[in-house]
């Protein structure tokens, strides 16, 4: 019956309809808006928008605070993702053993997931601070001297990525639990009855089965990577000299500090440009893993 | 075996433990004295005195009240705007869909967070800038809510379906009465994944606005704990705790649903 | 008889209203809408609050409303949105160095061309004129000092005891800071430091404390106009290289950058026996400091040098003659010598206007209170505060210069001169 059908088409997008347009005005009309701003200059009340081309490219490939700044998002990106997965997977393994407080442990690795990166970042802070923080307060025990670690540009990314591995592991973990709890339990004992040491079972059963949820997990951190730079604002404020500067806390302050659209623009298309390069690689990651299935 | 066992044991038990150390340092630096602020010492008195500053320094009461109405009415609204649209991805062939449902996951990588530039315009353009609409507006159609409900919509019986229309139903009774029952665990976890989410996003909230009316508590947590003047820790650490207490009590009690809930909006 | 009365009445009841609303409208004849860079509910509010109502009673043709906005950077976004969309807004205190952004929005109009009258002129010229610097530009006036403060050195007596040094006598050199600061640096036996010299904040606002120092080797950095910085000439380099030398060269200071937000923590906690800090942490020190400390004027090389910091009064060009008039009215009212003593001794910021520390209340409180004075004495020596047009990119360059500097990665020399030549870039098109 086609008037069925057409109510079928018609019921369908009503439907969408009001999430469609939600998404359309928040999220794909300003991916394409930040393209175009990205071609004009930033207006002001006594000088107008003028449309510029790829100057503001131009400006960008010059802006040693732009390099400065996606070196350091890769290094932050190279830091965090490795050990946060690795120790997610340890967590995960450990608490989903048999673990004398096991419910305990799972809610202390967890805690920090649902605690605001802002909030944390005020605990963090004083951590860092020189002498008087607890980390100075602690190697001062064992007779070091005090460091100052979040004013030194060698250590203050470090300290950047310590913060967001403790944020993160904790809800990566939950992922690795949900795939470990799905594994079929026959599989652990028959390893063991073969005499398979624990490691080697991990390293050549688990971990492989594991696949599918590392990748997730990864795409996850990568984009993550990019997005968290809450506890800037609290800790370092990009510095010393942008040694901490993220990416996007750079267009944050290019566009409300600065003023310059146009310039945020130019930066913003350079993530959506990485965000889309990380989309069609997890299309053809997965693409790949189904494939093998 | 038993002592590699034990030092396993031993390993996560301390991990454990720096996991918390910051939360744990949180509340000694909160209920004692300014003068214990950094210093250790067990016999060190207790007072409340870090809270009552706080709270009368800042407007956290005001500032509950924005993050209660801002996550509420983002998680109503989503609730809303998702199962309608997932309804439509999972039981409507209608045209286009496949590549509606693309673009609907292009939001997945492009999250608000990343178009603060341009959001801001369209915000000033509504006249949307400092309210808490403007501020849960872009979060409202979630790419991710859509996706999970559509997953579990599509696990629901045909039949059901049938029988429900065999009774009569309309087609939006059926949603009410068929799948929402049905997708309930869903709902659930995804509503508790996105009220962390709210209560704790800062980046787009700080953006967005300018006044005490309706700055959430991690903005007001952002501008209490950095004054032009300098910080006075004891206090910043009570204004912290403040801030993350409701969600902290209420993960703490609900451990296991929180736990479960994230795991079943991860696996998808 | 009932009816007439009834229309007696009536008539009595409509002159009665009639007589209400010509003198309501008469006293409302202008409403003035005020933005000003506080937090809701801070004690400062109330402070204004009551300076309003009481200026209100004085000037009942005049009503104030004022909106209390946050900090200085929201103060500015909201009365801009607030004038764009057409919302009442005829003055606001906004930062004083918002100033460049604010010509340039076109948002402002200048003090020269509102006065009229021989003494509203004489008025103009009334406030220290280092404060009135940064409201300066273009030959005009834009910006009344307000709510106004400066840098000041605090200092530990009983370290200065500890160490062998008169407390009565801080360092008013750079050669006498550093020597002294050598003193002061306490270590353990492992040759761990236990106690600094001296701190100057180097993340938040470098800039500033950096505007001090440059201005003590008699330079400053930028020009009236706003379209020029200075940041490579030798006294700036001179001045950078000395900052750099206390950390690296005479170990009074720890190396690498010192937080801005826990600085006044360090001092309290006696991990450094001095610290460069806005005047606006005297309370705290006051109330929190378990040893004997005392403030001074910051040190000098050529000269003694501060820049100020701060918001001024603006108003905004979207204005009737009489609601200008209005506003000029309720600024003029609010930096009366009386009023300005009184919002001096109540919040801590400086008396904007010598003739403020005439009066009986001000002065009986600097007498009482010492540390207040030293601002003031130090207004002196004062410069503006780094404004210029692109003012939060210019700022940042100068921040970022500073920082490399202090921390190893550039020369100072290298640091500043890459700095002059992208500000340039950025300023050339304003000259």
């Amino acid at each position: 019956m086609p008037s069925q059908n057409v109510r079928v088409h018609v019921y369908g997008w009503l439907l969408l309809m009001p999430a469609a347009i939600l998404l359309i005005a928040f999220t794909h009309f300003p991916t394409v808006a930040t393209l175009v701003q990205s071609l004009f200059t930033t207006g002001t009340a006594t000088r107008p928008a003028a449309f510029v081309g790829a100057e503001n490219y131009q400006i960008m490939l010059e802006d040693d605070v732009f390099w400065q700044v996606v070196q350091n998002n890769i290094w932050y990106a190279v830091g965090t993702i490795p050990v946060s997965i690795a120790i997610a997977i340890l967590m995960a393994v450990w608490v989903n053993a048999r673990l004398p407080a096991r419910g305990l442990v799972r809610m202390a690795y967890f805690t920090p997931t649902v605690l605001p990166m802002i909030a944390v970042a005020n605990i963090w802070l004083f951590f860092y601070t020189p002498d008087i923080g607890l980390i100075d307060q602690v190697v001062s025990l064992f007779g070091g001297g005090s460091h100052n670690w979040l004013g030194d540009p060698d250590t203050v990314l470090g300290c950047i990525i310590v913060i967001t591995i403790w944020k993160e592991a904790g809800f990566f973990m939950i992922f690795y639990l949900a795939a470990l709890q799905s594994l079929p339990p026959e599989l652990e004992e028959a390893a063991h009855l073969e005499g398979a040491s624990r490691w080697y079972y991990f390293r050549r059963v688990t971990f492989p089965l594991l696949m599918p949820t590392t990748l997730f997990v990864l795409i996850n951190a990568v984009i993550n990577s990019f997005k968290l730079v809450d506890q800037l604002f609290i800790l370092t404020k990009g510095g010393p000299d942008n040694a901490s500067s993220l990416l996007l806390y750079y267009i944050y302050e290019v566009a409300f500090s600065f003023f310059d659209e146009a310039y945020a623009a130019t930066l913003t298309v350079v993530l959506l440009a990485v965000l889309a390069v990380i989309s069609v690689g997890q299309f053809l990651l997965l693409d790949k893993r189904i494939h093998y299935r | 075996m038993g002592a590699v066992r034990g030092l396993e044991t031993g390993a996560a038990w301390l991990l454990a433990l720096l996991w918390v150390l910051p939360l744990l340092y949180a509340f000694w630096s909160a209920f004692h004295p300014a003068e214990y602020a950094t210093r250790f010492d067990l016999l060190a008195p207790l007072t409340l005195d870090n809270f009552r500053e706080a709270w009368s320094q800042a407007p956290f009461a005001r500032y509950y009240l924005n993050t209660f109405l801002l996550v509420t009415s983002v998680l109503a609204a989503q609730f809303v705007l998702c199962t309608l649209a997932a309804y439509a991805f999972a039981r409507f062939e209608f045209v286009g869909r496949e590549l509606a449902f693309a673009l609907v996951l292009v939001q997945l990588m492009i999250m608000p967070e990343v178009l603060i530039v341009e959001n801001y315009t369209t915000m000033s353009k509504l006249g949307l800038v400092d309210t808490i609409t403007g501020i849960g507006l872009p979060y409202m159609a979630s790419a991710f809510g859509i996706f999970l409900l559509r997953q579990t919509f599509k696990t629901v019986p045909k039949e059901l379906e049938e029988a429900a229309r065999v009774e009569g139903c309309s087609m939006l009774q059926v949603l009410w009465k068929v799948y929402i029952p049905l997708a309930r665990p869903t709902y659930v976890a995804y509503g508790l994944v996105s009220v962390s989410y709210h209560w704790n996003n800062f980046l787009w909230p700080l953006v967005i606005t300018n006044s005490v009316e309706t700055r959430p508590l991690t903005v007001g947590l952002a501008i209490f704990g950095a004054p032009e003047s300098g910080v006075e820790w004891s206090i910043i650490t009570a204004g912290t705790l403040l801030a993350v207490a409701p969600l902290l009590i209420a993960f703490l009690l609900f451990q296991r649903q929180f736990v479960q809930s994230f795991m079943h909006a991860g696996i998808k | 008889m009932k009816n007439q009365m009834k229309r007696y009445l009536a008539r009595l009841i409509g002159g009665i209203a009639l007589a209400f609303t010509c003198a309501t409208s008469a006293f409302a004849a202008v409403e003035l809408t005020m933005y000003y860079p506080v937090a809701v509910g801070g004690p400062l509010t109330k402070i204004v609050d009551g300076m309003v109502t009481d200026f209100e009673k004085q000037h009942p043709d005049i009503k104030v409303k004022a909106i209390y906005a946050g900090n200085y950077n929201d103060a500015r976004i909201k009365a801009l949105a607030a004038l764009k969309s057409g919302q009442p807004a005829q003055l606001s205190v906004m930062f004083s160095i918002d100033i460049y952004e604010l010509i340039e929005q076109d948002a402002i109009v200048a003090f020269d061309d509102i006065v009229e009258t021989a003494e509203e002129k004489a008025w103009l010229k009334g406030f220290y004129p280092s404060l009135m610097e940064n409201g300066m530009t273009k030959g005009k006036t834009w910006g009344i000092p307000f709510q106004r403060s400066t840098i000041v050195m605090y200092y530990n007596k009983d370290a200065f005891r500890d160490a062998g040094l008169d407390p009565a006598k801080p360092p008013a050199s750079w050669d006498e800071l550093a020597s002294a600061g050598k003193q002061l640096v306490k270590k353990d036996a492992g040759g761990n430091v236990e106690r600094w010299g001296a701190m100057i904040p180097s993340t938040g606002y470098p800039y500033w404390m950096f505007g001090a120092l440059t201005m003590q080797n008699g330079q400053v950095l930028m020009n009236r106009d706003g379209n020029q910085t200075y940041f490579d000439s030798p006294a700036v380099v001179e001045a950078l290289t000395y900052w750099h030398d206390l950390g690296n060269k005479y170990g009074v200071m720890p190396t690498g950058t010192i937080e801005w937000g826990t600085l006044r923590q360090n001092f309290l906690e006696g991990k450094t026996a001095i610290m460069w800090h806005s005047t606006g942490n005297l309370t705290a020190v006051k109330k929190n400091a378990k040893f004997d400390f005392g403030v001074a004027m910051l040190p000098a090389k050529q000269r003694r040098g501060t820049p100020t910091g701060g918001g001024n009064f603006y108003i905004f060009k979207k204005t009737s003659p009489e609601e200008r008039k209005a506003a000029m009215t309720l600024i003029r009212w609010m930096t009366q010598p009386e009023r300005t003593a009184e919002w001096s001794i109540k919040t801590g910021y400086i008396g904007t206007r010598p003739d403020a520390y005439e009066t009986s209340a001000l002065r009986q409180y600097v007498k009482e209170f010492p540390p207040a004075a030293v601002a003031r004495d130090q207004l002196e020596f004062a410069t503006a505060e780094l404004s210029t047009y692109q003012t939060g990119r210019v700022r940042k360059l100068l921040d970022d210069a500073i920082q490399s500097a202090l921390v190893g990665k550039k020369s100072p020399k290298d640091a500043l001169g890459s700095a002059q030549k992208q500000s340039d870039n950025l300023l050339k098109r304003y000259r």
